[in-house]
């Protein structure tokens, strides 16, 4: 049980880690200034989340070893365990030596299919029966709010908006569509930490984020995509090609550097 | 990342706003001195009316100051430690600084007075806090209509119009939005309800 719930403590970490690591990366390239400024302060909310996620598995591991830095910077791609969706690149499908112009509308819908689930995840792990997770809940549900209305609001102006911009947004959706399916997939670290109370069963969840993402979807006139087929592994530690180069990047300091402090 | 800025749970503290230490209430020396203690970012409200600092305790190694961060990824958090142990330290006490996120920090745990001051300097303070209510409110979304989100004006913290529009969710820093006043035509701050 408890190695179940740590992996689960960084699977919620990593979430927040890799999808702050990879929003930070339109810093000072975003379309208009108030975006800058918007996906900064959502990375800044995600890293935040994911920090205080770490110090718990740090405080709960109770090794003298463990630190949130350890946990960030010194794993390599299969001890991650984020959702495969949040390490894509901000692009549509790409052959993996290929390299594409970053396109918002991906960022925007990546975001909100992530933070429409997160909203009901947080909103579950209040009640955790740990009551360290419970806090961090209740103050990412928060935020996650936050995050889960600039993205609809960019969603529904995008998907409803010129030609141009709604062909973009649906091919994001049908790009992203498909790695939902790994929200839902069972997992035994899940399993295991719904049942003792610590954590949630996202299918439990998956009815009310089928509706949210539904409803979104028909308000800014894109149409959901079958899905189907291959379910995607992140959280089992089986990433895809691109997670290798977001870490590569986010570490290569720390790993320069090690325990340098200024 | 100070390693005593882990979040601990030792005890639950209470909500809301703190007012105000009296000479005969306990610890008045460090509240007072505390006072002098401001947020970082918005250098007109201290730690206590920003509802930031939340308890002062002696236990069997010390005094203790705890504080609760803002939002998770506040960066100012650190600085706000600092502060603290150096304006104690200044007056030769020795503190240590726990950082404490249960309850969840809220903007309505703003004292009036800091309300007052974030007006007078040009941040429009915020709107009673709605975040975190219950499952079926989570999904609140800004309206296409901008008629129908109205009730929520914004008063402009320089000419008191309620004619003002937002510009952008996210501003200067986490917790502020950015705003433009109808009427005056000036840019300004809004703290987020939280």
């Amino acid at each position: 049980m408890a190695a179940h719930f740590q992996d689960y403590l960084l699977h919620l970490a990593d979430n927040a880690l890799i999808l702050g690591q990879r929003n930070a990366q339109w810093c000072g390239h975003d379309p208009v200034l108030e975006e800058d400024l918007a996906l900064a302060n959502n990375s800044l909310d995600l890293i935040g989340q994911a920090r205080l996620l770490y110090q718990h598995v740090a405080a709960v591991r109770k090794d003298g070893k463990t630190s949130e830095d350890l946990l960030a910077y010194f794993r390599d791609v299969p001890e991650f365990k984020n959702y495969t969706l949040l390490e894509l690149p901000h692009s549509t499908a790409l052959a993996p030596t290929a390299s594409g112009d970053r396109d918002y509308a991906v960022t925007i819908g990546r975001n909100f299919l992530y933070s429409a689930l997160m909203v009901l995840v947080w909103d579950g792990l209040k009640s955790s029966s740990d009551a360290q997770l419970a806090a961090i809940a209740a103050k990412s549900l928060k935020e996650a709010q936050y995050h889960l209305r600039h993205a609809h609001d960019w969603l529904l102006r995008l998907g409803d908006g010129t030609d141009t911009s709604h062909a973009k947004m649906q091919s994001a959706i049908d790009h992203l569509m498909p790695y939902t399916q790994e929200f839902f997939a069972p997992s035994a670290m899940e399993t295991a930490v719904s049942k003792s109370g610590l954590g949630v069963d996202t299918q439990l969840l998956q009815a009310t984020w089928n509706q949210l993402v539904d409803d979104a979807l028909a308000a800014a006139t894109l149409i959901r995509p079958a899905t189907g087929g291959y379910v995607s592994t992140g959280k089992f530690g089986v990433h895809s090609e691109h997670l290798g180069f977001v870490l590569a990047e986010m570490q290569s300091l720390a790993r320069a550097h090690p325990e340098a402090v200024w | 990342m100070a390693a005593d800025a882990t979040p601990s749970l030792a005890e639950r503290l209470p909500e809301g706003s703190m007012a105000k230490k009296q000479p005969n209430e306990p610890f008045y020396a460090v509240w007072n001195l505390l006072e002098s203690v401001c947020d970082p970012e918005i250098p007109v409200v201290n730690l206590r009316e920003m509802g930031i600092l939340r308890a002062v305790r002696q236990t069997a190694t010390g005094l203790e100051v705890v504080i609760t961060p803002t939002y998770s990824g506040c960066p100012a958090m650190s600085q706000m430690h600092d502060d603290v142990v150096n304006a104690l330290a200044k007056a030769g006490m020795a503190a240590r600084v726990l950082t404490q996120i249960a309850p969840a920090w809220s903007t309505d745990w703003m004292t009036p007075q800091g309300r007052e001051k974030l007006r007078a300097y040009g941040i429009a303070p915020p709107h009673a806090s709605r975040c975190g209510e219950t499952n079926a409110n989570v999904i609140q979304f800004a309206s296409k209509n901008r008629a129908a989100s109205a009730s929520l004006a914004v008063p402009c913290p320089q000419c008191g119009s309620q004619n003002t529009t937002e510009t952008s969710h996210f501003g200067s820093t986490a917790c502020k939005a950015l705003y433009r006043c109808l009427d005056c035509l000036e840019p300004f701050d809004y703290f987020k309800p939280y």
